[in-house]
């Protein structure tokens, strides 16, 4: 349900401010102002800043994260793995957008002398500092049954797929399933347990969309309800955030105008 | 994002003008003294504000809802023309809420 304000543990607090060293070059500083949560002390998040020299490390906000935590504070905790765009695991709120950490550079969000704020992507449960729990996320991935559903017998071959139908699933197969789009939804902050949310509902139209799906009837009734799809008000968000510059608001779109066709 | 916010907020305002609109109406039917003192209270320059305010916010409901319509025909869904989409409903709003308001004047419905 709607909650226009924190609850009072999670209530933001002024953390502690790690200096440069001594020495440093001033014009080469930037601040990264890191949101911070530790469910072991019981104590609300804060926000912790860093003073770093910016030339120690790349151009890339996961580069200035992972400096962090090797040279100044070895307890900032956050989820990478690829550093390319591809994994979607670094994927938090930067500069108050929504995006992934590794193919954004730092100097995007003003060079040095400006604090960059990163928190943890809005609106989830933290499991500690930028790591959201992303487990009704993935639930809601596996409830659209994202896998080739067929009923006729299978081929000797593979399941043929003209270029022109192939070319259908452009734009589609390419989410990696960050979760950047659906926390930066309204909708998804308000019913995140009834509604499906952006990512969960483009994985469902790529099926919706593929010519070898035979149980379109089928999934199409699955997501033929007031909250799971029609939640959906087209506000734009997700097509505005994603890193992949896909758009999660089209494929709902069409997927609201196949049931429209459908119910003829 | 303002766009649809913005939808919302003059939906609400909309509802307490369906409101005004009664007690309009019920004063009608309720006689002449009730009537006068409608008219005395929303004809005031305060009261010529809030038919200002929810003639915009009418304006901008119905550009609002045509940008819907366009949307479930599926067209002006990239980024970039949503936002367009947006910014012309807005501008459609103000330019409306101003010529209506001007012809009020000129024509001599509405007097300061």
């Amino acid at each position: 349900m709607v909650q226009l304000t924190l609850p009072k543990n999670s209530t933001l607090t002024k953390g502690k401010r790690w200096a440069a060293p001594e020495g440093s070059d001033p014009s080469r500083l930037k601040v990264f102002r890191v949101y911070r949560y530790d469910p072991e002390n019981g104590a609300n998040p804060r926000w912790d800043e860093y003073e770093v020299d910016t030339s120690k490390f790349g151009p890339m906000v996961l580069d200035a994260l992972i400096y962090i935590k090797n040279t100044v504070d070895p307890t900032l905790t956050f989820r990478r793995s690829c550093r390319e765009g591809i994994c979607g695991s670094c994927a938090m709120n930067i500069g108050g957008r929504n995006t992934l950490a590794c193919t954004h550079g730092w100097a995007e969000f003003g060079g040095t002398g400006k604090a960059l704020a990163i928190s943890p992507l809005p609106h989830m449960p933290v499991v500690k500092d930028l790591v959201p729990d992303l487990s009704l996320f993935y639930a809601q991935y596996d409830s659209i049954e994202p896998w080739l559903k067929t009923n006729t017998p299978e081929p000797d071959k593979e399941w043929l797929q003209s270029p022109v139908q192939r070319e259908k699933l452009d734009g589609l197969y390419e989410c990696i399933l960050c979760a950047c789009c659906s926390t930066s939804c309204p909708s998804y902050w308000w019913n995140q347990e009834k509604y499906l949310g952006p990512a969960a509902l483009l994985q469902s139209y790529r099926w919706l969309a593929d010519s070898r799906d035979e149980a379109t009837g089928e999934r199409l009734d699955a997501v033929e309800d007031p909250f799971k799809l029609y939640r959906c008000h087209t506000i734009m968000n997700c097509a505005q955030v994603c890193p992949k510059g896909l758009n999660p608001a089209k494929a709902i779109a069409e997927t609201k105008k196949m049931l429209a066709a459908r119910a003829g | 994002m303002l766009g649809s916010i913005l939808h919302r907020a003059s939906g609400v305002a909309l509802y307490a003008g369906a409101a005004v609109v009664t007690v309009w109406l019920t004063c009608l039917a309720a006689g002449p003294a009730c009537y006068a003192g409608f008219l005395a209270i929303m004809s005031s320059p305060l009261g010529l504000l809030v038919w200002a305010g929810l003639s915009a916010a009418a304006f901008y409901h119905l550009a609002a809802g045509v940008r819907h319509l366009v949307w479930d025909l599926g067209h002006g869904l990239t980024p970039r023309s949503a936002s367009a989409l947006a910014t012309w409903s807005i501008v459609f709003a103000v330019v409306a809420t101003a010529a209506f308001w001007a012809w009020l004047f000129i024509s001599g419905r509405v007097a300061l």
